[in-house]
């Protein structure tokens, strides 16, 4: 059990000017599950290495349990790693595999063998235990990737898109599974990946990372529901945001033909602001079907059974411009039809050059 | 063959894959048909051997006595093969022994300017060795190696290395890196790493660089000839010796030839049960 501190944390890869992380600043508790998510060249997975030892940390520091890491190599930092692309040794047995750790720790035969045993009765893998990886299927290498890493009991997990390389069903099955034996075990865990789904179920708390840089590090929820930044806004959520450019007017914003109804702080803001372009960020859920002032037109519904998502046109800002509208699954409606629609729910507002949101986000 | 044994491929004429079937199978025979040929010579009389060729006639080994006995004054049969057998081998240890870190080194911790150390291995070989025979007859003279085992271990050692280390490069190089990683989060030490993880998924590549090692050497000739006529010469040399090219001599140079490449066959198949494909199947993915 540790926490985990990235101290103003970089890596800049040789021969490159932009740091592939930069000054990465983040606090991991003890027995957290803690997700870095981003898109690819966000730099999640150089900030996992770096963690784990396998990337030089050019500036700033790592502390494991407020023990500075940064110069120490991988073999001595407690930590285990589950590779994306698990990363068996071939030439051993499952039980081999598993037991790797322990025996360069020097554990004795007999604990090595019930320490194994213990991890495999836990992940299922008893039976496997004198196989090969290649004969194993690619869900049962994931758990013998996942086995090899928490029959050490380390200090820390670090999971590199370990379920990048299952089928969609399996995926979403081992990823509660991964999710409990975390809290099971209650070792703080470092999880990457791109899908931001993965990291809303998963993460006790969820980092964004973009180019490089922490745009936010929140609850799922709070990521959700309060956005730091235009970037965060438009990769949380699936679908995503609607986000519709507008140009100030004095110091109202119009989306549509309707003014945004904005409260007293962003309101307080948006004077002080010196921006002219503004980004009005709509939930799909919180777009409203049941009757409103804005007009739009139908392109395509995707039905998803308790609810659908309708596409849509509207007139904004001199052009049209597609929006996503989630509606009740039992309404119908369908392409070319003509349905009004209202804001019904919170609405958030970006400075559309630098990103920055407007007003102090809600608790 | 080829469409018999793995059944047709979609989108590949069956037509198509019996004609190259066939013509893999005669281009085969005319690679194996001298080796027949020698071999079935050997156990021919030398009239036999040198008259009309015949598929059908009673074996003899008198040609394998003739050329195995020893006279004074020339290199026996045996003498040449411990000979070749303690150079080959010798030097065949020592470039495996120097090669495996260099491959490692060159292949999984790339030092700077790898492949310009990568080239210079292999511009040694540009060099033709008659080019170079005089300087190294005049130095194994001066440094009284001619006539001597070490001579020949100290030149095929120095012969062999570049290509080895260019081989092993390559298959150390296919080792997936997360492997290394994975070991390190665990824990392992250098050596550890190298021979719990990467020894056994190169293994097929050691076994085929030594082969090769152990073949180029086995057959030298011209240093041999040049720098080691006499006492501890090789089994190259016993060929040429052994059989007087005075009268009919096809049969007893058939037998030699045989006897010579008899340990090259052994070599072969020994290495060639360790140089199993796809040892990393399973490790990635």
């Amino acid at each position: 059990m540790a926490t985990v501190t990235y101290d103003s944390a970089s890596r800049i890869y040789p021969g490159t000017e932009k740091p592939a992380v930069n000054e990465l600043k983040l606090d991991i508790g003890d027995g957290e599950l803690l997700v870095l998510v981003g898109p690819s060249g966000s730099g999640k997975s150089t900030a996992l290495r770096m963690l784990a030892g396998l990337e030089f940390v050019d500036k700033g520091s790592i502390l494991i349990d407020d023990r500075d890491v940064t110069l120490t190599p991988p073999q001595d930092r407690d930590i285990a790693m589950v590779f994306q692309n698990y990363a068996l040794y071939p030439n051993m047995t499952v039980a081999g595999n598993m037991g790797f750790a322990l025996k360069q720790q020097g554990v004795s035969k007999e604990e090595r063998a019930k320490r194994v045993m213990e991890a495999a009765k836990i992940l299922d893998l008893e039976e496997y235990l004198d196989r090969k990886p290649k004969n194993l299927s690619g869900g049962q290498r994931q758990r013998v990737a996942m086995g090899r890493a928490i029959v050490r009991s380390p200090q820390v997990f670090l999971m590199d898109e370990p379920l990048s390389n299952l089928d969609a069903k399996l995926r979403v099955s081992t990823r509660t599974q991964l999710v409990d034996l975390q809290a099971r075990l209650g070792v703080t865990t470092v999880y990457v990946t791109h899908d931001q789904v993965e990291a809303m179920t998963m993460g006790h708390r969820v980092a964004v990372l973009d180019h490089g840089v922490l745009q936010q590090v929140d609850t799922p929820r709070r990521l959700y529901s309060a956005p730091a930044n235009l970037f965060v806004a438009g990769f949380i959520g699936s679908p995503a945001m609607n986000l519709i450019e507008a140009d100030r007017s004095g110091d109202e914003l119009h989306f549509g033909s309707s003014v945004v109804a904005l409260p007293a702080d962003v309101q307080a803001d948006l004077k002080a602001s010196s921006a002219t372009r503004f980004v009005i960020g709509i939930r799909p859920e919180h777009l409203s079907n049941a009757g409103g002032g804005l007009n739009s037109n139908v392109t395509v519904v995707e039905e998803l059974g308790s609810d659908a998502f309708v596409h849509a046109t509207i007139q904004h800002g001199g052009g049209d411009v597609t929006i996503v509208v989630r509606i009740d699954g039992e309404t119908t409606v369908s392409r070319g039809d003509n349905m009004p629609i209202s804001i019904d729910g919170p609405v958030h507002i970006f400075e559309a050059d630098s990103g920055k949101r407007l007003g102090t986000p809600p608790e | 063959m080829a469409s018999s044994t793995t059944g047709p491929v979609v989108g590949e004429n069956k037509v198509s894959g019996f004609i190259f079937g066939v013509i893999a199978w005669i281009v085969g025979l005319m690679f194996f048909f001298p080796i027949f040929w020698l071999v079935l010579n050997s156990f021919k009389t030398e009239e036999a051997a040198n008259g009309d060729p015949v598929l059908f006639f009673t074996p003899t080994l008198e040609q394998y006595r003739e050329v195995t006995a020893s006279s004074t004054g020339l290199l026996s049969f045996g003498e040449a093969f411990f000979n070749s057998a303690w150079v080959v081998v010798v030097s065949t240890i020592i470039v495996m022994v120097l090669a495996i870190p260099a491959a490692y080194s060159l292949a999984i911790r790339p030092v700077e300017k790898w492949r310009d150390v990568l080239f210079f291995f292999i511009s040694t070989k540009f060099l033709p060795i008659a080019a170079a025979i005089l300087p190294l007859w005049i130095l194994a003279r001066d440094l009284g190696l001619l006539n001597t085992r070490l001579v020949l271990i100290i030149l095929y050692t120095a012969l062999n290395l570049p290509l080895a280390v260019w081989m092993l490069r390559s298959f150390f190089a296919e080792v997936p890196r997360e492997l290394i990683e994975a070991s390190q989060m665990d824990g392992a030490s250098l050596m550890s790493q190298i021979r719990s993880v990467i020894l056994p998924i190169v293994s097929p590549g050691i076994a085929a660089t030594a082969l090769l090692s152990f073949i180029f050497a086995w057959n030298e000739f011209f240093l041999a000839v040049q720098l080691n006529p006499v006492d501890g010469s090789t089994v190259p040399i016993w060929v040429t010796t052994a059989v007087t090219t005075r009268g009919l001599f096809l049969a007893k140079l058939s037998a030699a030839s045989t006897l010579a490449t008899l340990p090259v066959v052994l070599a072969g198949w020994a290495a060639q049960k360790r140089m199993i494909r796809g040892l990393a199947l399973g490790a990635i993915k």
